[in-house]
Parts: C-alpha cells; sequence; structure tokens
C-alpha cells in the first residue's frame, strides 16, 4: 500500500516526508518534478505518475502536493481518498493547511501520519479517534504545554477503536447539548448565449455540528424526501431505514462531521437565482473594445443575493480594461487577464453593472477567444431545491437538545455563452458563471 | 489505574537493557554482571554503548570528509533547525551538537527529553539524517513520558533497519508489552515490533503474531492482521505459517479484523482462493460494517473470488433468446438425475425448466451483489468504485446500471478523484454505453475544469455519442473550440474526427466544420484539423475533391510540418481527383525543398513519385529534380528514400522486376484509418485498478480471472456455525440485520434457490414420499421460502408460479405457530410414515419407542412424546459417568421440568433417534398438510438448541445422499481423547450407495481422527449412524476430509463449537475453588491470562437456576459444580442472597480444566467468569455462553 509520503510546496521543495515501509529515497519525487515541469498549470499535473520502481500518486491541495509512494497494485482511488482524508484531518486540527502550520507543528503531523497509516495501510481515520489520541494544538494548550511541559497526546487510550459506534468517543459530556445542521446548495448550471438553461444541477450537502452528551441517537426526516435523487452518507447513518423509510437514522459523531451529500436530479426544474446581460464587442481595426455587463436577481423568494463575485477570463488581446462599476470594486490583472469584480449585495432596485472600455494591443487582430464568467454568491435561509427538514428526533438520551437547522444557497458551477460583438462578425462565446448557493 | 499509566509501567528498568547491552557489545560477560539499580544502570549502560556509539560518531565522519560535502551540507541546515545558538556549521561542531540532544535525552527530565525527540523528529520530518543519534535514543524506549516514548517508536521505526544490533535492545520492551493485560498496549506493542524492520527478530515476530492471533481482544488481533505482511516482506519464507495465521483470523467474526486481515491475505497469499470458500458468507454480511478502507480491499478480492467460483451471469443472454436448449447448467442436470426414474412428469417439467431458463444464479453470487450495493452510497470514492468495479465485471447486464448514478456523483469530488473516475467510466462507455447516455451533460465540460479532466470527458463524450445525441454533442464540441485551452482544443478537433468516423450520418456536417476551422487563425488548430481532414477523406475521397483543391492552397500558408505532410499525402493520394493542381502544388514545393522538415520531405518525395506514376509527361522533370534534392540531402532517411524510389519507377535497363509493381506498390488502396477509442479493450484489467490506469500492468496485480465453464462445487462455501454466533454486537447497529441474521446465513447454505424450489415443491407435493426422503428436503424448503421473502426479484416468471401454489398450500397455519409446533409435527409426520412404512423401521425408531414406553407418566399421545423427546434431551445432555449422574440427581430436586425419575442409562451413540435429525423447517414447509389439532403452548417445548445437529453433506450437492452429524457427548470408547462425533447418513436417492468410506484426512498438526467403519450398503431411502472420533487437539480447526461412496467423492469438513471439546468432571465447591486458585497462581508471568471476566445482563427468560444450568450445559458440555449447602465446605457459609453457579469440565485433550463460574446479582446482572490455561478456549467460551445466557 502507501510506502511513503512527501509534503511538495508550491516553489518544488520537498518540506516532509514519512516512510512507513523501508526509507524511499527523496529523489523518487524527480519524476514528479519532471511531470509538474510538463503541466502548464499547477492543476494539470497527472495525479499518477509511473516510474521504473515506484509510482506516485498525488493530489494538490492549498498549494501543496501531498506526493504518496506506492510500490505495488492499489486502487489508485484508495490513496487520493486517503490523501485527502489527511488533508482534511490537518485542516481540522489546525485551521489551515499550509506549509507554515504543518512546519509549526511537524510533530502533531507527524503523531497524526504515524496513528492514521500502519504498513501503509489506513488505521485511525476518524476525526473523533484521532482527536482522543492527539489532542489538536490551540493557543491554551500549547501555552500550557510550554509552562508544564505536558502533552498533546491524550493521556487516555482512545476506546473509541474497540466500541460498537467507531466513529464517536466515549463519554462525552456537554452542559450545552446542541444539534446544529447545515443544508448548503450549491448551482450546477450551463447556460447558453441567449440565457436559457443547457444544464443545471444542485449538489447539496447536511453539515452538521453536534455536540450533545453520551449515546444519542438521532433521526432526522425530510418534508420532501423525494427531491433527493443521489445521496451519500457519513458511515454513521443505517442504509436501511433510508432506503425502507426514507429517514435518516445515526448515532453522531461528536463535533463536526458531514452527514450527508445528495444531487437534486436535473430533471427537476431548477430556479437560477441571478442572470447576467452583457455586451463585449471588439471593432476590427480599432484598438478600443466596450464591456458591459448587468447582474439581476432572479427568482430568490425575496431573499438577498449576497458575496456575489464576477470573475472573467478576458482574451490575451486585451491590454487593459477601464471600466466603471455601479456598486463594488474591480480588478484587472493585465498579465493574467483576470478581471473580477467584488460587487457585494444585489440590490434588486438598482441593479450593479460594470462598463466601460477595453484597450487592444494596437494593430492586433479582433481577439476570437471567449471570456469565461465565473460568478460566486451566497443566499442565506433559502435552500434552492425547497429540501426541508422535517424533524429531529432523539432517543437514548433523557436530556432536551437544543437543535438550529440553517439553509445557505451557493454558486456552484455556471456556464453561460455570451455574444462579443465585432464590427463585421460575431462570435459565439462561452463564459462560466459558477453559482453558489448556501 | 488508567491504561495510561499502565502503560507507563512497562517494563522499564535498564537492567534488561544492560544485559542485552553487554551480551551485545562485550559478549559473554552476561552471567557474571551484578545487577544494577535502575539509577547506575543508565549509567553503565551509556558506558556499554560507548564504543558503538563511537564507531557510529566516526562512519558519520568519514562520511561527511571524505565522502563529499553532501553529508555536510545536509547537516548544515538542520543545525540552524535546531535553533540553538552554538557556533557554526563546520564539520567539528556536528558531534558537538548532537552531543547537546544526547545530553537532554539522558537527562531525568521529561521536558529535555520531550524538547530533544521534538527536534529529532523534525529533523526526521525533514528527511535530515539522525541515525547517530540511535544509541542515545533507543534507551528512552522505556521511558515513562507517553510523547517522549510515542517519539521514541517513531524514531525506531525509521532507523532501526539501519542499525539493527542496537534495535535488539528495544525488544525486550516490547516483549514485555505483549504480555500486559491491557489490549491497546498489547496491539501498541505488537505494532512496533513488527515494525521494525530487523531480520534477526523474525522468529520473535512470528511468535508474537501467532499469539496475538488468538487474543481475545479484536484489536489485538486486527494488530495482528496487519503485522502479517510485515513480517512477509521482511522474510518471505515464512509464508505458510503466516498462511496459517491468516487463515486463522479470516474466520474471525468481527468487523474490525476482516478489513485488515483480507488485506493481509492480498498481500501474502492472492492464489490461496480456497481460503476464502468457508468465510466467503461471512464477509459478504459483515461487508456493511467493516471500516471504509477494509470495504475496499474485501469488495476487490471478493471480485476475483466470484470470476473464480460462479458463472458468467450474461452468457446464456442469447441462450434465452433463441428458446434455450443449449447448455444445461450445473444444478439443472443435477436435478435431472435425481429426479429421473422417480417421477416422470416431475423430471419433465423440470427439464423443461430448466431449458427455459439455462442460467441460474448462484445464490453466492446474489448475496454479493446484493450486500454491496449499499455501499454505492459511502462517502468514500474508493468505495464506490470498488463496487462500481464489482458490478461491472460481476453483475448481469441488466443490473449494471445502478453504478451509473453513484460515479456521476463521484464528478464533483475533487479533480483527482475526478480523474480516476473518468478514466474508468470511459473504458465503461466502450461495453455499456447505455448506461451513461441519462448523464451525458453531467459530462459537459466546464471552463474551469483542468486540462486533463477535459481530454477525458471529451472521450467520455464521445464515446457516448450517436445518432440520437451527436446533434447536441457536436453543438458543445463547437463551444469547446473556442476555447483558449489549445492542447483542449486539439482534443477536440479529434474527438470531432472520432464522431464522424463512427456516426456516418454526420460525416458531411463535421467535415465541413472542419474545414471551416482551417480558416482559423490558430495554426495549431489548422494543422490539427488538417490530419483529422485527411482521415476522414480516406474514407470517401471521390466525393470530396473541393476539399482537397482547398488544402492545396493552404500549403503557402501553413507551416506545421504535420499538417504539411498531411496535405501532401492527401493530394498525392488522390491525385486522379485533383489532376491540374497536384503537378502544381509539386512544383511549389520542389521550390522550398531544402527549407522544409523531414516529414515534409518525405511526403514530397511520395507525391514526386505518386505523380510520376500517373501523369509522368508533365511532372517527369520535376521529380527527376525532386529526387536529386533528396540525393544530397542531409537527412540520410531522406537519401535512402530518393534512392529507392528512383530504383523503382525510373525504368532503366538494371532495374529489377520490381519496377512492373510501383504502380501497385505505390498506388495502392488503403484501408481507411479506424479511429478508436485508446480506451478500448482496457477492461481485460479490473476497473478502478492502478493497472487499468496505466494501462499497463503494475507490480502484484491480480489478473482478474475468466469465468469457469462450470462452476465449481458450491458446497465449499457451507459452514457449519452455530446460528447465534453469526450475531456480532455490532451487527446489532443495524436494526434490519439483526432481525435475520440466520437469514442471511443459512440462505446460503446449499444450492441455488431455483433448483432447491422445485426440489421441495416435488416433496411436498408428494406427501406419500418415505420419511427420510422428506427429511431431506426439508432444510431446503426452508431455503426457498427464504428467497421468496428476500430475492423476489431475481425470481424468474415460472417460479413464482409454483410458489404461489406452495404458498397456498401453506396458508391455513399462521407464520408464529410453526416455529413452536415444529419439533411436534415433526414427529407426527415420521409416525406417519412409519406406520406407512413399516417395513424400514431403523434402530432409532425402535428407540424412540422404547422411550416413550419409559414414560407412562401422560396418556395423551401427542403430550408423551413431546415428554419423551424433552427426557431425551436431558439424557443426551448429561454424560453417564457416576459422579456426575449423582450430580444431576441434586439438581433435579429443583428442576421440575427435568423430571429424572425414570433416567434410563443413556442410549449408545447408535441409537440417537432420528427425529431430531429433522430440522424444524421442514414443519414450517409442510404445516399446511399436517393436523394442527393440538396446539401446545410454547413453555413446554424444550429448546430446539440442544444437542445440535449440523450438515454435513447436503442432499443437493451430495446427489441424494445427506449427512448430519452432532457431538453426542458421549466417551467415545476407543480413545478417550477423542471427540465422539455422531453421523446420520441418508440415502434419498433412488439407487444405492455403497461403500461409504472416509478417505484423505486433512487435519492439522496434532489432530487425530478415528474413521467410522465403513457401511457396505446404504440402499434407497435408507438412513445409517455411524460413529467417529476426532482428537481436535483443543482447538476448533476443522477436521477435513473426503467422503467417498462407490462413485463419488464429496469434501467435508467437521468443525466443533468450543463448547464440546470438553468433557464434565466431578469437582465440589472445595475442590473447585482450589482449582481455581491454583489457576490464578500458576504460571506467573501469565497471570490474569487464564482468567477472564465478563459482566452480563441475563435474559429475561433465563433468570431461574433452571434455565441458567441448562443453557451453560447446553453451551458447552460441563457438568455443575454443586453448591453451598455441601458439608465439605468447611467454614459453613450462609446461603447467598444471589446465587453462583459453577460448572466444571477438562479439555478432551490436554485435560486442562476448564471452570465457569456464573454470579449473579440483582435484576438479572451476573458476571461470568471462566478460568481455563488455554486462553483461546477460554475466550471463546466466554463468548458462547455469554451468548447461550443473554439470548
Amino acid at each position: 500500500m502507501i510506502h511513503s509520503l512527501f509534503l511538495v510546496n508550491a516553489s518544488g521543495d520537498i518540506f516532509l516526508e514519512k516512510h512507513w515501509k523501508s526509507v524511499v529515497s527523496r529523489s523518487v519525487c524527480d519524476y514528479f518534478f519532471e511531470a509538474q515541469e510538463r503541466a502548464t498549470e499547477p492543476e494539470n499535473v497527472p495525479p499518477v505518475i509511473p516510474t521504473p520502481h515506484h509510482y506516485l500518486i498525488s493530489v494538490l491541495r492549498h498549494r501543496i502536493y501531498f506526493v504518496a509512494v506506492i510500490q505495488s497494485e492499489v486502487p489508485p482511488l484508495f490513496v487520493i481518498e486517503f490523501l485527502h482524508r489527511v488533508v482534511d484531518t490537518f485542516q481540522d486540527y489546525f485551521g489551515v493547511c499550509t506549509e507554515a502550520a504543518i512546519k509549526d507543528n511537524v510533530v502533531v503531523v507527524y503523531e497524526l501520519l504515524e496513528e492514521m497509516l500502519d504498513n501503509g495501510f489506513p488505521l485511525a481515520t476518524e476525526s473523533n479517534i484521532l482527536k482522543e489520541l492527539i489532542k489538536p494544538p490551540t493557543i491554551l494548550r500549547t501555552m500550557v504545554n510550554t509552562i508544564t511541559g505536558s502533552t498533546n497526546v491524550g493521556e487516555q487510550l482512545p476506546t473509541g477503536q474497540l466500541s460498537v459506534v467507531p466513529w464517536r468517543r466515549t463519554g462525552v459530556k456537554y452542559t450545552n447539548n446542541e444539534a446544529y445542521f447545515d443544508v448548503v446548495e450549491e448551482i450546477d448550471a450551463i447556460i447558453d448565449k441567449s440565457g436559457s438553461t443547457i444544464t443545471a444541477e444542485i449538489q447539496g450537502v447536511i453539515d452538521a455540528c453536534v455536540k450533545l452528551t453520551g449515546m444519542p441517537d438521532l433521526t432526522l426526516s425530510f418534508m420532501n424526501p423525494r427531491l433527493l435523487d443521489d445521496v451519500s452518507f457519513h458511515p454513521c447513518v443505517r442504509f436501511k431505514r433510508w432506503e425502507a423509510e426514507r429517514i435518516l437514522s445515526f448515532i453522531p459523531p461528536d463535533g463536526n462531521f458531514r452527514l450527508l451529500s445528495y444531487h437534486v436530479s436535473s430533471q427537476n426544474l431548477v430556479a437560477i437565482p441571478v442572470y447576467v446581460k452583457h455586451n463585449i464587442t471588439f471593432r476590427e481595426g480599432s484598438s478600443q473594445g466596450r464591456f458591459d455587463l448587468t447582474l439581476g436577481p432572479k427568482q430568490t423568494m425575496g431573499k438577498a443575493v449576497e458575496s456575489v463575485l464576477v470573475s472573467s477570463q478576458l482574451p490575451r488581446g486585451v491590454l487593459n480594461a477601464n471600466l466603471n462599476p455601479s456598486q463594488g470594486t474591480y480588478t484587472f490583472d493585465p498579465v493574467t487577464k483576470l478581471l473580477s469584480w467584488d460587487v457585494g449585495k444585489i440590490n434588486p432596485q438598482k441593479l450593479p453593472s460594470l462598463k466601460g472600455t477595453m484597450s487592444l494591443q494596437a494593430g492586433a487582430s479582433k481577439p476570437d477567444e471567449n471570456p469565461t464568467i465565473n460568478i460566486q454568491f451566497k443566499i442565506q435561509q433559502m435552500a434552492i431545491s425547497g429540501l426541508k427538514v422535517n424533524r429531529l428526533d432523539m432517543y437514548g438520551e433523557k436530556y432536551k437538545p437544543f437543535k438550529g437547522i440553517k439553509y445557505m444557497t451557493k454558486a456552484g458551477k455556471f456556464q453561460r455563452c455570451v455574444w462579443i460583438a465585432g464590427s463585421d462578425r460575431y462570435y459565439t462565446n462561452r463564459a462560466s458563471l459558477i453559482i453558489v448557493t448556501s | 489505574m488508567t491504561t495510561m499509566q499502565k502503560l507507563l509501567q512497562l517494563p522499564v528498568n535498564a537492567v534488561n537493557i544492560v544485559k542485552t547491552v553487554q551480551s551485545q557489545v562485550q559478549g559473554q560477560e552476561e552471567d557474571k554482571s551484578p545487577v544494577l539499580t535502575p539509577d547506575s544502570g543508565q549509567h553503565s549502560w551509556y558506558n556499554a554503548l560507548q564504543p558503538d556509539e563511537l564507531r557510529h560518531l566516526r562512519s558519520g565522519g568519514t562520511g561527511g570528509g571524505g565522502g563529499g560535502g553532501g553529508d555536510q551540507e545536509e547537516r548544515a541546515p538542520l543545525e540552524e533547525g535546531g535553533g540553538g545558538g552554538s557556533s557554526g556549521g563546520t564539520f567539528q561542531t556536528q558531534p558537538l551538537r548532537h552531543d547537546d540532544l544526547k545530553e537532554m535525552l539522558d537527562s531525568n527530565k521529561d521536558s529535555l527529553k520531550l524538547e530533544a525527540m521534538k527536534r529529532i523528529v523534525a529533523m526526521i520530518a525533514r528527511g535530515k539524517n539522525a541515525s547517530d543519534l540511535f544509541p542515545a535514543v533507543v534507551k528512552n524506549v522505556a521511558c515513562k513520558n507517553i510523547e517522549v516514548k510515542k517519539l521514541v517508536y517513531v524514531y525506531l521505526v525509521r532507523y532501526a533497519e539501519e542499525q539493527q544490533d542496537l534495535a535488539l535492545l528495544s525488544i525486550s520492551t516490547f516483549q514485555r508489552g505483549l504480555k500486559d493485560p491491557n489490549q491497546l498496549i498489547r496491539a501498541s506493542a505488537l505494532r512496533v515490533l513488527s515494525s521494525i524492520r530487523v531480520t534477526i527478530i523474525v522468529p520473535i515476530m512470528m511468535l508474537a503474531i501467532k499469539e496475538a492471533a488468538s487474543d481475545m481482544s479484536p484489536y489485538v488481533r486486527k494488530t495482528a492482521a496487519h503485522a502479517i505482511p510485515k513480517l512477509y516482506s521482511l522474510d518471505p519464507e515464512q509464508k505458510d505459517q503466516l498462511i496459517e495465521v491468516i487463515e486463522k483470523l479470516l474466520a474471525d467474526k468481527t468487523t474490525l479484523v476482516a478489513g485488515s486481515v483480507v488485506m493481509a491475505f492480498e498481500e501474502v497469499c492472492p492464489e490461496r482462493i480456497d481460503l476464502i470458500h468457508k468465510n466467503y458468507r461471512k464477509l459478504c454480511n459483515l461487508l456493511i460494517d467493516v471500516e471504509e478502507w477494509g470495504q475496499v480491499v474485501i469488495i476487490n478480492m471478493l471480485t476475483r473470488y466470484a470470476r473464480t467460483q460462479f458463472l458468467n451471469p450474461n452468457i446464456n443472454e442469447s441462450l434465452l433468446e433463441e428458446g434455450g436448449g443449449g447448455e444445461k447448467t450445473f444444478y439443472g442436470s443435477d436435478e435431472d438425475e435425481d429426479e429421473d426414474e422417480e417421477e416422470k412428469e416431475k423430471k419433465a417439467e423440470v427439464a423443461a425448466m430448466a431449458k427455459r431458463k439455462p442460467y441460474v444464479m448462484d445464490p453466492d453470487h446474489r448475496l454479493l451483489l446484493r450486500n454491496t450495493k449499499p455501499l454505492l452510497q459511502s462517502r468514500n470514492a474508493a468505495v464506490v468504485m470498488a463496487v462500481a468495479q464489482l458490478y461491472f465485471h460481476l453483475a448481469p447486464k441488466a443490473e449494471v446500471g445502478v453504478i451509473a448514478k453513484a460515479l456521476v456523483r463521484l464528478l464533483r469530488s475533487h479533480s483527482e478523484v475526478q480523474y480516476v473516475v473518468l478514466q474508468n467510466v470511459a473504458t465503461m462507455t466502450i461495453k455499456r454505453r447505455g448506461m451513461f447516455e441519462p448523464y451525458l451533460k453531467s459530462f459537459y465540460i466546464r471552463s474551469t475544469d483542468p486540462t486533463q479532466i477535459k481530454v477525458l470527458k471529451l472521450e467520455v463524450l464521445t464515446n457516448l455519442a450517436n445518432e440520437t445525441n451527436i446533434s447536441t454533442i457536436l453543438r458543445e464540441f463547437q463551444t469547446y473550440i473556442k476555447s483558449m485551452d489549445k492542447d483542449f482544443v486539439a482534443a477536440t478537433i479529434q474527438a470531432i474526427g472520432r464522431c464522424a468516423t463512427n456516426i456516418g450520418e454526420v460525416r458531411d456536417t463535421c467535415l465541413n466544420g472542419l474545414v471551416q476551422l482551417l480558416s482559423n487563425r490558430d495554426e495549431l488548430v489548422v494543422a490539427e484539423s488538417v490530419v483529422v481532414i485527411k482521415k476522414l477523406l480516406q474514407m470517401q475521397p471521390e466525393k470530396h475533391s473541393d476539399i482537397i483543391k482547398h488544402m492545396a492552397k493552404l500549403t503557402d500558408n501553413i507551416q506545421v510540418p504535420m499538417a504539411r505532410a498531411s496535405i501532401l499525402w492527401l493530394i498525392g493520394e488522390y491525385c486522379e481527383h485533383v489532376p491540374k493542381i497536384a503537378p502544381d502544388v509539386l512544383r511549389k514545393m520542389a521550390k522550398s525543398f531544402t527549407n522544409e522538415e523531414d516529414i515534409v520531405k518525405l511526403q514530397i518525395i511520395n507525391l514526386a513519385a505518386k505523380l510520376y506514376l500517373t501523369n509522368s509527361k508533365q511532372t517527369k522533370l520535376l521529380t527527376q529534380y525532386v529526387l536529386n534534392l533528396a540525393k544530397y540531402d542531409q537527412n540520410y532517411d531522406i537519401r535512402d528514400r530518393a534512392r529507392f524510389i528512383r530504383q523503382l519507377i525510373v525504368p532503366t535497363e538494371k532495374s529489377g522486376a520490381l519496377s512492373k509493381y510501383a504502380k501497385k506498390l505505390f498506388l495502392a488502396l488503403k484501408p481507411a484509418p479506424v479511429l478508436e477509442s485508446p480506451f478500448k479493450d482496457r477492461d481485460h484489467f479490473q476497473l478502478g485498478s492502478l493497472s487499468h490506469l496505466l494501462n499497463a500492468k503494475a507490480g502484484g496485480y491480480q489478473e482478474l480471472p475468466d469465468w469457469p465453464e462450470a462452476a465449481p462445487d458450491p458446497s465449499v462455501r457451507n459452514v457449519e456455525v452455530p446460528e447465534w454466533t453469526k450475531c456480532s454486537s455490532r451487527e446489532k447497529r443495524k436494526e434490519k440485520k439483526v432481525e435475520k441474521p440466520f437469514y442471511s446465513d443459512s440462505e446460503g447454505e446449499s444450492g441455488p434457490t431455483e433448483s432447491a424450489d422445485s426440489e421441495s415443491d416435488s416433496a411436498s407435493g408428494s406427501e406419500s414420499g418415505s420419511g427420510s426422503e422428506e427429511s431431506g428436503s426439508g432444510s431446503e424448503s426452508e431455503e426457498s421460502e427464504e428467497g421468496s421473502e428476500s430475492e423476489e426479484e431475481e425470481e424468474e416468471e415460472e417460479e413464482k408460479d409454483k410458489k404461489k401454489k406452495k404458498k397456498e398450500l401453506k396458508k391455513p397455519v399462521p407464520e408464529t405457530e410453526s416455529e413452536q409446533s415444529s419439533e411436534e409435527e415433526d414427529r407426527k409426520i415420521k409416525r406417519k410414515s412409519k406406520q406407512r412404512k413399516s417395513d424400514s423401521e431403523s434402530e432409532s425408531d425402535e428407540d424412540e419407542e422404547s422411550e416413550s414406553e419409559s414414560s407412562q407418566s401422560e396418556s395423551e399421545d401427542s403430550e408423551s412424546e413431546i415428554e419423551v423427546k424433552k427426557k431425551k434431551k436431558t439424557a443426551e445432555m448429561k454424560p453417564p459417568s457416576k459422579p456426575v449422574k449423582k450430580e444431576t440427581k441434586k439438581e433435579k430436586k429443583e428442576m421440575s421440568l427435568l423430571d429424572l425419575d425414570d433416567f434410563e442409562p443413556a442410549p449408545s451413540p447408535q441409537v440417537t433417534p432420528v427425529n431430531t435429525f429433522l430440522s424444524n423447517s421442514l414443519v414450517t414447509d409442510l404445516e399446511g398438510l399436517s393436523l394442527s389439532d393440538s396446539v401446545l403452548s410454547p413453555a413446554t417445548i424444550a429448546p430446539s438448541s440442544v444437542l445440535k445437529n449440523y450438515e454435513l453433506l447436503h442432499r443437493i450437492t451430495g446427489e441424494g445422499l445427506s449427512v448430519e452429524y452432532c457431538f453426542s457427548r458421549q466417551p467415545f470408547s476407543p480413545d478417550a481423547n477423542m471427540v465422539a462425533v455422531q453421523m446420520q447418513f441418508t440415502n434419498s436417492a433412488t439407487s444405492d450407495t455403497k461403500n461409504l468410506h472416509m478417505e484423505d484426512v486433512k487435519l492439522q498438526s496434532g489432530m487425530r481422527v478415528k474413521e467410522f467403519p465403513e457401511i457396505e450398503l446404504l440402499s434407497a431411502g435408507e438412513t445409517a449412524m455411524a460413529v467417529m472420533g476426532i482428537d481436535f487437539c483443543d482447538s476448533t480447526q476443522a477436521a477435513n476430509f473426503q467422503l467417498c461412496t462407490h462413485t463419488r467423492k464429496f469434501f467435508v469438513s467437521i468443525q466443533p463449537p468450543v463448547g464440546e471439546l470438553m468433557r464434565p468432571i466431578f469437582l465440589t465447591e472445595n475442590e473447585f475453588k482450589k482449582e481455581q486458585e491454583k489457576l490464578l497462581q500458576n504460571l506467573g508471568q501469565l497471570m490474569g491470562m487464564n482468567e477472564i471476566t465478563e459482566k452480563l445482563t441475563l435474559d429475561a427468560k433465563c433468570r431461574n437456576e433452571h434455565a441458567i444450568v441448562q443453557r451453560v450445559t447446553t453451551a458447552a458440555n460441563l457438568s455443575r459444580v454443586p453448591c453451598g449447602s455441601d458439608k465439605e465446605c468447611s467454614p459453613p457459609v450462609p446461603p447467598p442472597d444471589h446465587p453462583v453457579y459453577r460448572f466444571a469440565g477438562r479439555t478432551v485433550t490436554s485435560s486442562s480444566l476448564v471452570l465457569v463460574t456464573v454470579a449473579t446479582k440483582e435484576e438479572g446482572a451476573a458476571q461470568l467468569t471462566v478460568n481455563c490455561e488455554k486462553m483461546v478456549i477460554g475466550t471463546m467460551l466466554v463468548k458462547d455462553i455469554l451468548l447461550a445466557l443473554t439470548q
């Protein structure tokens, strides 16, 4: 299985290595660097690279490559999924997963990796268990540790792995018993140049933060479970109960976890909450182009569209853009040609717009590439699919917990075809709008 | 005392270490060395190490000085990292620096040690060499601070391989940890011990693994499973022994162990597929509760297993369409033989059925598919992929579709996941296009996708393209061409080309689109288009001379060599379609010849040659000119080509016979290129595997075998497990599963659902059939019922009709009643058949009657029979040895239900009643036929679990011969160390069976078998009994042997429940207590090992003395120790409020004492204590008794 792990930063330095079997020389990463050089973009490095004696499987998260070295046949997804789990664990422990954070906590990182894999085979990946084994560093604990010389390593050996419910630690106690559920939905849409939807899908997740004493057994039911077309569960959810009754029945892990992710089928009509009007033209022979973009809310059921961010990759020929936003601020990077406009909140009475001119390279012919537009936004207190939680019940414990449910819609990936009008010819262009609903 | 504190108190003192050191370093002074106090121990330890340490320092030094600055440079930053203000990075200071760390490690302060260890670990993490600190670090393995200890472990695992001698110092610490009463400490000790790759400790590791494999804690067993591949990679010669351990662990019933042991299996002995047979059903049933990583490994392994054991579910599809006939399945033919002369009508019916449905899915195959399906909902992409590949490789075509949705879901995950999934989807779409068609839009490309994802999505879209969706796909492609990502655009153009070749209708549209691209400003796009157009034109050149003309014009502008070469080739190839332009192109090319790239030059020569052959008048001189230019080219390929062509086409006197054929050579019709997906035929690799992804065999890849022609014997998967052991605590979590753990178990117990169904149908239909025949079919009918409950989907139409009939038969009696009245009805049917067939009275029948005569208390027929039955059972439970009998008499006073007044000497093994062999399920099947006039209260029925019967050979697999066995609990007279196994043979076939005997006994070392005497003749419908003895060597290993008849051999195996491995002995309470104490004290280092205590809550029905005693004695062959009131009890003890029950026995082989104590407390709480020298037996016994008392 997994032989070794190397962490490589954006500038190509190996800043951490860990071996689970015999030591593999770090020169094996040269093959990785070669592939990295060949790839034009960081994310284009192939996830699996064969070398004469090993195979390198890597993931890129937070601008760090996690390169696993394996020696023999193993399902690649197995390794990839595990590496992502490692990153998630780091994030869970250190808040961020950056090179600096890892370097600062190198001992904790090492202890974690030691517990997560045994001989290259995953051992403990549940965060509840890991946190019992190795306490996550907090400012307070760090201070206490420096003064008293105590440690991050748990005083008690975890019982979770031995218990019936391996994802939950035992002996949990809270004074305030709370269970919060966030229903977060994202829209993925492709919209053609005339504004009609080519595809639109809704992805949703239910993230939970459960702080309940003892061993509570929860059931969560929906008003309209039929909306959910395809679901994947945290291991704690009982499959059979869902299949038979469409009820989520589970003993939750302690703390934050993702209970469920789901997909609302494309058959259902998706109401897209924003629209974009655009007019981008280049005149042949002239070094000027016009840029005109207007945003507006649509079918938001009275909820405000917030945190709107529009970004667009302008054609390479564009030298600069001189634009005038009606609200928010915009930036244009002349090197990467990336235009981004931080709109903020959309006011339905006064629609935000971005107008102005672009200057082209003198004498250059009209660009024929299509700018892409990505839009991000959030809508609070609404799940765009209309999914509603019916009730949450708790069994197995006697106290009354506080229950809270929050809905949010975010933009996922949203594509739209854009006209670029020239003096004599139209090009059909495609842009991508990313809409996130939370 | 917390577990941690225990860990801290690990055997630590330096004494041992010092001893080892001295033996290592100084030789044989060990014996003389004085016992040191821990304090001085540390000191002398350091001294002892000194020489060695110096050696290391020196070696480091020479490396740094001679080997080059590399070493030195490596260390320089390390010092900065250390953070200390010590002086510069020169080589001389290096030892000093580390001395600093060493000092910290030697100090008494944990905080200093910790600081030092943290720095060292940071060095390791950065890949710096810290090996010279080994001696200083290793002694801290015994440090009391838990974090220091952990970091020392980290260090050890990293460097032990390099410093094997010194690493040995730590071994004794781990060895002691292995014996710790705390399971977590045992596990961690084993983990580290097995991780340090030191060859010399292989035997120690082996021993530790073996011991841990039979540890009572599943967590330790899991660790043992992890250790197996470690040891294997260290020393492959241990393979055989390791396989034994794997085999043992595979039989483990906890989910915790399952994933890890299968992983070990895959790494050590993936070829030993036979080890899986017995565990197959268990693995399938446990799968959903195994942790996710284990699931992946198990599913992949089961995919391979299923490929070797089951028939291809898709093979008979064509046959079915033709109306059958073709090949008969294994079962179909089996059935025919069975029924042959007996009932011809039936035979015809069965044959017809077999014809109509030639393929019958093995229920085990179905079990696998059904149990993996919910895992498609897993959050773990690897699990989903594993299930998807399982379905792709194993499921019938109609069912594969379910995986599409889950795979499409994975496309929203991280891009690396998408990358792998898309590769697999691309392969799947070639074989099963329809599956993904509904999800076409999910593969649309977004501008934000990385290029490699885009290209893969294109691949999938291209594979999915067909007549109906091509227009939408092409429209989509058109937008892609506008992308800024040029690699992606090139890929899109190729994709368009492939669509055009595959779908004739759109070829012209595509071609026109591509031609338009020729005017694109981007040269790459144009070049790619030219290449694709060239391929397309090859298919129908005559129609497209204007395109060729257009392209000829492009030669003026296009500079990309590949595109130019393609155009020239096209013109040359189809010069007849453009007779005027071609020579002109050649003229231009001749002019620029010297400046062209090599591939273009070669094509110019080709063009010239072709023109010369077709139109020599116009081009003769040009050709000569080109050939002359080529003759002096720098590239020898081109010079060669020119020479070769000149010889071939220009007629001279010397020119050989070939020049005649020049035209044929150059102007032969070339086949159009087939544009194929690079993913074609990749599915011969197991999907989801690394090899599939790379399209090359990776090391350690296990080939996915082809389906077998005929299915191997399915009975190898039959397991004889008492049903209650199946229900592990984790299973309870899934409520649904708990409801029928029994079903999922028994379901697979024998042949296919369908055939069993028809079988039972015939049996229940023919009431006049002999009793023994019915008993044979009993167990099957239960299965068929089970099938109707849970496997409806898979049943074919014809089957349903039959089932309906059967259900109608059953209707009159409600389901719940069946369980209770089952045994009674058993007997009724028996009696009926007895009356009818009075000629064939077996011995057992006589016995039954004699017994029923002895109980004259009841007058009513049916009730008396039940009474008899119960008595028989108690009789069987009680061994006939004298003291025990006395003992049971004492008990009798309290046990009102067990009236033993007329207790007869136990019957000889041969005369155990037959009716216990009738499974109660027969009755559920026959209840519709029988007369249920007397309904009995459940209380009067004794639990059916007393003296369990196990199936050795099922009727179907035995071709009419069925064999059951039970552990009769009688002493086996020829050899007291053997367990008596009583077997009943029933011949329900139509022909006689001769020469029944055993052969080829395969046993674990130490086990012995006394075979049963050969049965000469077992005529049709007859039943015979035999007793054999097996010395199981106090283990629950199965005894495997072959059962031979005059025609066939059957592989069978007998596995004893642990409770049968002992015989009861008589002890007084005092004796019992003494023995218990002795056991506890003896073998000091194993303290606590031979006592296992478990708290439990008694089942509601099991709170009186009688029930407890009965349940314990049922679970294990033990006798009760008379309690409290006995006179021997020296200080008279007042009768306790909460009685304590004691049971005693000895294991059959080694006569080790087995003492069981059940101490009851308030409200059904109780404590169970088992004392036994044999830990394994003790552990298993606790489990069994626990289950017996709580359920």
